[in-house]
């Protein structure tokens, strides 16, 4: 598919997975359509785009749809060459980048999702425990990933950081609603000041969602989740 | 790291998940050491070498340690760039060649334990179907990559290949221990002739686990459990 071709973004603006081709597609100043998927009635064109998993978001291309958010990432990363680059080149720090990706998709994010929506004190406390002590080995990474320098990425913003920085909002809603800190400035000196340079990034700053509008539409979230499933007692 | 330094596989060979790098390394010619470890004590290099997940396979390549099988099948297809691919060149057919491996990777464990987790004929029958149902998806999967050659890296194994085959000795063996049909002819008539020509790749005759092997650990894990010796090794 030529660099030329027409490119649209099936998403939501709420959702940190479609916040990560958006950013993607930014810092390759690749123009794209946005187009605002209503997931209580998800259009034609996202279940024949996405017919396996029928999720955002979803990268058309063309007419060559790409699912996934990180592998959305990577196509993006391999078709636009043009400076900078997502991924490392070399082969050593291209497999650190895609293990921490990895982990904060497959450890992270459901402790965070489970303290957002979860029912229950001493299961989201669990959980609370769970993700800061993540949060300090994403520290250790940064500092191995960055060697001295403002991101992951190195100078320019790269994987890692879309792939941790797309969950910033929804952090700061998470520590709002359950008075907690997960970015400790105790515990995790480096990250704080990351989530600062990441969110006035121009590749960020424009998709990245308000916290106070996320938290209202949070709200809704969790309460119809709570309705639709009571706790036990 | 230069392609000349050393190398080891860090793994276990009831793992269907070491067996990609294994093969990934044979693909690209590739001489090994393989560290075989006992999970129920672990040794000090792979709790050095994993501290995050403290699981096997890790690929050791001179003093750097890779881990996450994936992960690893890509390292090696970039650190030795001079052999055959393991990943297609062109970018829409790497994202759809990521997209199947991450498909299969994250579906079929957790629905293939669910068949031996399951309590009773009704909740056996429903896991079955559901896991039935991942590889009928496979088989759509299979057609989509393959473009009409013989393995969805096309004439010659590449990275979904690897991601999917290394699960097959275990469904084979599931297959005779939990008395169920998951691959057969009539369902996916096109994965069963694949399954076939992969077995016989030369970069998997040699790390392909042996199902008869299995089918007697999974026994006696499952006599462990239920503390009685049901099944006798041959």
């Amino acid at each position: 598919m030529a660099e030329s071709s027409e490119v649209k973004l099936l998403g939501t603006w709420w959702s940190p997975f479609a916040m990560r081709s958006r950013i993607a597609l930014n810092i390759k100043h690749v123009n794209y359509a946005f187009v605002d998927e209503n997931l209580l009635s998800k259009s034609e064109l996202l279940l024949k785009s996405n017919s396996v998993h029928k999720k955002i978001p979803v990268l058309i291309h063309g007419d060559k749809p790409v699912c996934e958010s990180l592998i959305i990432v990577q196509y993006i990363d391999d078709v636009w060459t043009s400076d900078p680059s997502i991924l490392p080149s070399d082969p050593y720090d291209r497999a650190t980048a895609l293990f921490w990706a990895a982990y904060l998709d497959e450890k992270w994010f459901p402790a965070l999702k489970g303290i957002l929506f979860g029912q229950g004190e001493d299961a989201k406390k669990a959980l609370v425990d769970q993700a800061v002590e993540a949060l300090v080995l994403v520290e250790e990474a940064f500092g191995k990933c960055s060697k001295g320098k403002p991101f992951f990425g190195g100078d320019q913003i790269g994987y890692v950081d879309i792939a941790f920085g797309c969950f910033l909002a929804m952090i700061r809603v998470t520590e709002k609603f359950n008075d907690i800190k997960l970015l400790d400035q105790a515990k995790t000196p480096e990250l704080v000041k990351w989530a600062e340079r990441f969110c006035q990034h121009p590749a960020v700053n424009g998709v990245m969602p308000e916290t106070e509008e996320l938290a209202e539409y949070a709200e809704i979230a969790i309460v119809k989740m709570r309705d639709a499933n009571p706790p036990k007692s | 790291m230069g392609e000349s330094s050393e190398v080891k596989v860090v793994g276990a060979w009831t793992s269907p998940f070491v067996m990609r790098p294994r093969i990934a390394l044979n693909i690209k010619n590739v001489n090994y050491s393989f560290v075989e470890e006992n999970l129920a004590k672990k040794s000090e290099l792979l709790l050095k070498s994993n501290p995050v997940y403290k699981k096997v396979p890790v690929l050791i390549h001179g003093d750097k340690p890779i881990c996450e099988s994936l992960v690893i099948v890509e390292y090696i297809d970039e650190a030795w760039s001079s052999g055959p691919s393991i990943l297609p060149s062109d970018p829409y057919d790497r994202a759809t060649a990521h997209f199947w491996a991450t498909y299969i990777n994250e579906k079929w464990p957790p629905a293939a334990q669910a068949i031996g987790l399951a309590k009773g004929e009704e909740a056996k029958k429903a896991a079955v179907e559901s896991a039935r149902a991942i590889l009928a998806v496979m088989e759509g999967g299979f057609k989509q990559c393959s473009k009409g050659k013989a393995f969805f890296g096309g004439d010659r194994i590449g990275y979904v290949d690897i991601a999917f085959g290394s699960f097959l000795a275990w469904i084979r063996a599931r297959e005779i221990v939990l008395d169920c049909k998951l691959l057969e002819p009539a369902h996916t008539p096109e994965l069963v002739k694949w399954e076939v020509r992969f077995r016989q790749d030369p970069a998997v005759v040699g790390v392909m686990t042996d199902t008869d092997k299995l089918v007697e650990f999974a026994w006696s894990i499952i006599d462990k459990i239920r503390n009685v010796p049901t099944h006798l090794p041959k």
